[in-house]
């Protein structure tokens, strides 16, 4: 039995594989009915409203029917029921279990004790791997994963999608530009694994040093908890944002990218700009979940 | 063991297992890791600090004999997380029958607690904690922690 659980777990070729599918999907969404007559449980631990909306959607698109637990009130779980208990429950009812849940290796325990598949919709500061995917298959659309040069943007010490999409590019030729504040930077650890998997990683604190270079810009949020002070949070905040004027000179063909939702991190300015992708980005999350669902089931 | 006036420090054993070399002060970590307590009943002698011929953390070791019992080598192999040139002699009839280094293991089940509060492992589940040794040090196999300082306040 197939599970999705962390992206860690996907080879070069598992990736081209799904994305592939996911492209075929976006080809000809209405021939697909590979869910017919299936159930898929969306166990939802913790509140993701876009997460669960657009694994509804995927489901239901292949043909699939889906029920959901989104709230612990009320719920055994408020009854002390163990995790493992309830996904193996469960499991009598469903085809698969797509698991979103506040603790970290949550998706991996599910899958010890399911019967039937189970996918990672977000465990805790863990792993996401439909984000990651979704964020390579974007990429892709606009231009190969090798050779490319790709500025990771903003908080990457606490990141988990930046964490996650670092590691899954690591298995193709690309040049890492880490663009943070040095006390956000990407955890020492993280960046020695992606050393020991041949990826270039370059530290940069300011964007406009390596702007015309980058074929992408992957911003992601900084948080105002991560600094002492109000103004040291804006001094910060206003230095990694992505405006018009920064944008200009860059590479032809370069596109911006963020897991949304977005703070300030990128100016509305921008959404208007050919090089802005993020909300096609939010969009290819049902193509890429339901290439999940296909393979998994 | 080292012959002469420090092998009085404790009596030789008849059948049993001795854990020699131990890192100075870690018997009973050791102990715990084995899951002997006080409320076990196996005769135990316990020497701490004692003055190491073959070196040893400043030239200190600890010993402990476990007597009646004879410890498998997965017990005993936890114990080189700790003390990794720990030996392990088997004793039959006051003869050592086997003796042996003890050997990292690759993966460790149920022995080190997880030190992210978040993990999984953490919570009331029905799961043992998981742990791949690597040489960075000991990596969650749930939420993907790496453990690398302070082990011995981890061991469950
Ligand atoms: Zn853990």
């Amino acid at each position: 039995m197939k599970h999705i659980i962390s992206i860690k777990d996907f080879s070069r070729e598992d990736i081209d594989t799904l994305l592939a599918r996911a492209g075929a999907i976006d080809a000809a969404p209405q021939i697909r009915k590979t869910l017919d007559g299936k159930q898929v449980a969306l166990l939802f631990f913790e509140p993701s409203t876009r997460t669960r909306m657009s694994f509804t959607s995927a489901v239901s698109r292949l043909g699939g029917t889906s029920i959901t637990v989104d709230s612990v009130e009320g719920s055994s779980i408020s009854k002390g029921e163990t995790l493992a208990d309830t996904v193996r429950v469960v499991s009598s009812y469903v085809d698969a279990i797509v698991l979103r849940h506040p603790k970290e290796g949550a998706a991996r325990l599910a899958s010890e004790f399911a019967s039937v598949p189970v996918i990672n919709a977000g465990d805790g500061a863990g792993q996401h791997p439909s984000q990651t995917l979704l964020d390579l298959y974007t990429i892709r659309q606009s231009m190969p994963l090798d050779g490319i040069h790709i500025g990771l943007l903003g908080d990457l010490r606490y990141g988990r999608t930046t964490h996650s999409l670092a590691y899954a590019l690591s298995n193709y030729d690309v040049t890492l530009h880490t663009i943070a504040p040095q006390t956000l930077e990407l955890p020492e650890s993280l960046v020695a694994e992606l050393h020991k998997r041949g990826c270039r990683v370059e530290e940069h604190e300011d964007i406009t040093d390596i702007m015309p270079e980058l074929d992408v810009i992957y911003a992601t949020r900084i948080q105002r908890e991560r600094f002492p002070d109000a103004a040291s949070y804006y001094n910060v905040a206003e230095s990694y944002r992505i405006t018009p004027e920064i944008l200009e000179g860059h590479k032809e063909g370069m596109i911006v990218l963020h897991p949304l939702p977005r703070a300030g991190e990128i100016d509305p300015r921008v959404d208007a700009l050919p090089c802005a992708r993020y909300f096609e980005q939010a969009g290819n999350g049902i193509p890429v979940r339901m290439a999940m669902l296909e393979e998994v089931i | 063991m080292e012959s002469g006036p420090r092998g009085l420090l404790i009596s030789p054993i008849k059948d049993g297992t001795v854990i020699d070399h131990i890192r100075a002060g870690a018997a009973l970590t050791v102990l715990r890791m084995l899951g002997i307590t006080g409320q076990t009943d196996e005769e135990l002698s316990i020497a701490t600090n004692v003055t190491s011929m073959t070196g040893g953390q400043e030239g200190r070791k600890d010993i402990v004999k476990v007597s009646n019992r004879e410890l498998s080598k997965e017990e005993v192999d936890r114990i080189a997380l700790i003390s990794p040139h720990a030996t392990i002699n088997i004793i039959r009839d006051y003869i050592v029958v086997e003796k042996k280094g003890v050997e990292t293991p690759k993966l460790l089940y149920g022995i080190v607690r997880c030190t992210n509060a978040g993990c999984i492992t953490n919570a009331n589940e029905p799961i043992q904690s998981a742990f791949e040794v690597t040489e960075d040090g000991l990596h969650c196999l749930y939420c993907d922690t790496v453990i690398t300082t302070d082990l011995e306040n981890h061991i469950i």
